[in-house]
């Protein structure tokens, strides 16, 4: 069963709605407990890092995805800052992350973007995909998904990086490592690209 | 790339969806529910649902609505109306939208714009302005109103503007009271004077007509929100109503990607 992390931070619904609407199963986990049985996991987010670090910690689900992910090699799914919080840390905060993926998250650098508007990176923008995964069987790249954000996640190695995007330069638009994804973009809500990710990511 | 984002926005009022020309004339368009489905098919890039009773009832966000909306939307939803508290604001975001729209509260309180962005983050924090156009016996620009276009508040436009742009807003839309509904071309005007002193991404409403318009204001500004009510929700010139956005071809060429 697909677990959802329901921790206090992202948009829990979202995901469930397309789950529900592809007849896929799925449980929200309130509490650590109830992520016994999961065979994949998604980690939701938004808002700021540290607050976000913060209320994984507080609400104890930290350790028991650290066993989940880390040693039954349960896959995972990272969204926005649920994504960002994979890394050893922000700029955004102090907190660190989990470490899961090497690499730290650093704010878009407004000099780099010549045209208005700056930041947020805000919309719809194409991916380009640097390594195969079935995460993203039929997606269309130049499509792409719907951002929102003003982080961004540099990989330290750059066999992590799964899709990459140009917003003043090129970022990690997504991250992967063994059974750990993480996508900085909404694929929630991001029409059949984002219907077909999560699709992919319940076949894993 | 990154590319311009098109938007229908829809008017709720007694529960149902609406469409007025210069924030009067209400005429009934559908319900909101059935809209979003329909607009989900079209794949559009992302929804406005303005609820505009809130405000003037003295009454918070109908979160039943919100949370109705937020089940079937599978686009980026921004909702507003009626936000004016750090609760209410984690709360939508909880029930499922991306963006929240803040007017009247935001317009009379700074402090409390940058509580709800430290509470939900800043990029999901929308700031809807309704400006006017003042007489040229006023010496010409712009007031902005509250309260439906009811209510001219005394605030400067410009400097209200960059202290957004200080605070970091996730976007401004800019609403112009005197094209609404008019379907007679967007103020490039207003438009202009906002992307002159801000630089987060900004939204234009009032006025589209007809999909040359958006391809006209995104000619201009390369990267910007095109929203709508009218366009996408009336066809022909007796205003049958009939919801309809570009398809892939057509956004392509308003784009100017082919």
């Amino acid at each position: 069963m697909i677990k959802i992390v329901n921790y206090g931070s992202g948009n829990i619904r979202a995901v469930g709605n397309i789950y529900d609407r592809l007849n896929i199963n799925y449980e929200v986990a309130d509490t650590p407990e109830a992520l016994n049985g999961a065979n994949k996991i998604i980690l939701p987010g938004v808002g700021a890092f540290d607050e976000t670090m913060g209320m994984l910690k507080k609400s104890g689900f930290k350790e028991i995805l650290e066993e989940l992910v880390l040693i039954d090699k349960i896959p995972i799914l990272g969204i926005c800052v649920g994504m960002q919080i994979l890394s050893e840390g922000s700029e955004e905060g102090d907190s660190e992350g989990l470490g899961w993926i090497k690499g730290k998250v650093k704010k878009i650098d407004k000099n780099l973007l010549l045209h208005k508007p700056k930041l947020p990176h805000l919309g719809w923008n194409s991916v380009d995909i640097k390594k195969h995964s079935k995460i993203l069987d039929s997606v269309d790249a130049k499509t792409g998904f719907y951002f929102i954000h003003s982080f961004y996640f540099e990989c330290q190695n750059p066999e992590d990086e799964l899709t990459s995007t140009f917003y003043g330069k090129n970022f990690s638009s997504s991250v992967n490592r063994e059974n750990i994804t993480g996508v900085q973009f909404h694929p929630e809500k991001s029409h059949h690209n984002g219907i077909s990710l999560l699709k992919n990511f319940s076949q894993l | 790339m990154l590319r311009s984002r098109i938007i229908p926005c829809l008017l709720v009022h007694n529960k149902g969806l609406i469409k007025t020309v210069g924030f009067k004339e209400p005429k009934y368009v559908g319900d909101p529910i059935n809209a979003v489905k329909i607009f989900n098919e079209k794949e559009v890039d992302e929804l406005m649902v303005l609820d505009i009773d809130a405000t003037v009832e003295g009454r918070g966000p109908d979160f039943e609505l919100i949370k109705n909306l937020a089940i079937e939307c599978r686009m980026p939803f921004c909702y507003g109306g009626g936000i004016t508290t750090v609760e209410q604001a984690r709360q939508i975001i909880k029930l499922g939208a991306e963006k929240l729209a803040i007017s009247s509260a935001a317009i009379n309180n700074l402090p409390l714009l940058k509580e709800i962005g430290n509470a939900v983050g800043m990029q999901s924090v929308v700031v809807v302005i309704d400006a006017k156009k003042r007489g040229l016996l006023s010496g010409g620009g712009y007031d902005i109103y509250i309260k439906n276009g009811k209510v001219k508040t005394s605030i400067n436009i410009k400097e209200f503007l960059l202290e957004l742009n200080e605070i970091g807003v996730g976007e401004i839309v800019i609403n112009s009271i005197d094209a609404d509904g008019t379907m007679k071309g967007y103020d490039y005007v207003l438009a202009e004077m906002v992307r002159e002193w801000t630089d987060v991404p900004i939204t234009i409403l009032g006025g589209a007509g007809s999909y040359e318009d958006i391809k006209n204001l995104v000619a201009k500004f390369k990267i910007i929100g095109a929203a709508a009510g009218s366009l996408f929700v009336f066809k022909g010139k007796y205003r049958a109503v009939l919801i309809s956005y570009p398809i892939n071809d057509e956004k392509a060429t308003i784009l100017n990607k082919k």
